[in-house]
């Protein structure tokens, strides 16, 4: 099965012996499952996708941590109420998964061997300067420099061109974005506890939220 | 709970056929090669300067002096291709990492008996 992609939360990195001995770093990643909650088709929305959610939440906690609206939408389609929604679409998706209630684990999208796209969110370094921000250089730790260590340095000429360049680099929020890594190998697959293990990094923090999908180019996308 | 998870896939991979060593033992490791189609195993004997990491990520520094010149080799204690390991001498070290020994010309460490003491010697 191709194409879609399916949420997930990281756990963590270890690594991993080939039998050869060579080490693979992996992360390990809780994969779905997931549930369909709605299908959008081109007559009703205009579009083709899947509404797709992720993690659930207990009943009773949901009644406190969900507003009305949103139980509603779970208690339509079927599902146990869930934490996150995320929509996948490319045409075809809705005749492979287009079933709403419908239950998708890792091992319908993916298999060891896939290479994927990964999304998170990167985690959040608030204001940050230039040199973590940017890679600039700073100023020298020692050799006389008084209070001349991490700054920005110049940030354009004098009287030509007389302005600072859009998009200059500078000093400003970092970190929690949006980021994807692309073409991570899955090195391998445990289907009963629905974890993926991916070669390499993946942004964001432990227990943040990943969009796994089939890497661009290697099945049909979306959009 | 994430953390469960990963020792446990972990520990599937991790060995327990290898004897219990500590730093400044001398342990002789039995390591894998594989050069073309021919496949040897290849000893090595030293003493044990660190033991880094836990879980399948544990490491261990052997240092031995071959020929004059002091020659460190780090391996994956997890490793399959690490064939064994066996312990030649118990040593009595008083740091986790050894590295001061490089700086020594001779690779010494105090003996140490099964009970864990070091010898004293015969007046």
């Amino acid at each position: 099965m191709k194409g879609i992609g399916i949420l997930g939360k990281k756990l963590g990195m270890t690594q991993i012996f080939k039998e050869d001995g060579t080490v693979v770093p992996v992360t390990v990643i809780k994969a779905g499952p997931v549930y369909v909650v709605d299908v959008k088709t081109p007559e009703r929305d205009g579009y083709e996708a899947i509404k797709v959610g992720f993690e659930e939440i207990d009943e009773r906690r949901a009644q406190k941590v969900l507003n009305r609206p949103l139980l509603g939408i779970f208690k339509k389609a079927g599902t146990p109420p869930l934490r996150h929604m995320r929509e996948f679409r490319y045409p075809g998706i809705t005749q492979q998964f287009g079933e709403v209630g419908k239950v998708i684990k890792v091992t319908d999208v993916f298999k060891e061997g896939d290479e994927v796209d990964i999304a998170g969110k990167t985690k959040g370094r608030g204001f940050a300067g230039a040199m973590k921000r940017w890679n600039f250089s700073g100023g020298p730790r020692s050799h006389g420099a008084r209070g001349w260590h991490r700054r920005v340095g110049a940030i354009s000429a004098g009287s030509y061109p007389a302005e600072v360049k859009p998009g200059k680099k500078m000093p400003g929020h970092y970190g929690n974005e949006r980021r994807m890594v692309k073409r991570l190998e899955v090195v391998k697959i445990i289907p009963e506890q629905d974890l993926l293990l991916v070669k390499g990094s993946v942004p964001g923090p432990v227990g943040g939220l990943l969009e796994i999908r089939l890497a661009y180019g290697t099945g049909p996308q979306e959009r | 709970m994430s953390m469960d998870i990963i020792r446990r896939i972990e520990e599937q991979q991790m060995r327990d056929d290898l004897p219990e060593f500590r730093p400044g033992d001398t342990i002789r490791v039995y390591w894998k090669v594989v050069d073309g189609r021919k496949e040897k195993i290849q000893r090595f004997e030293g003493i044990l300067l660190a033991d880094k990491g836990s879980g399948v990520r544990r490491t261990i520094t052997v240092r031995k002096i071959s020929h004059g010149v002091g020659v460190e080799r780090i391996f994956p204690v997890h490793s399959p291709k690490l064939v064994k390991i066996e312990l030649v001498q118990r040593g009595k070290v008083r740091h986790a990492k050894l590295y001061y020994l490089r700086d020594k010309r001779k690779l010494e460490v105090k003996k140490r008996d099964k009970f864990g003491m070091s010898r004293k010697k015969k007046k």
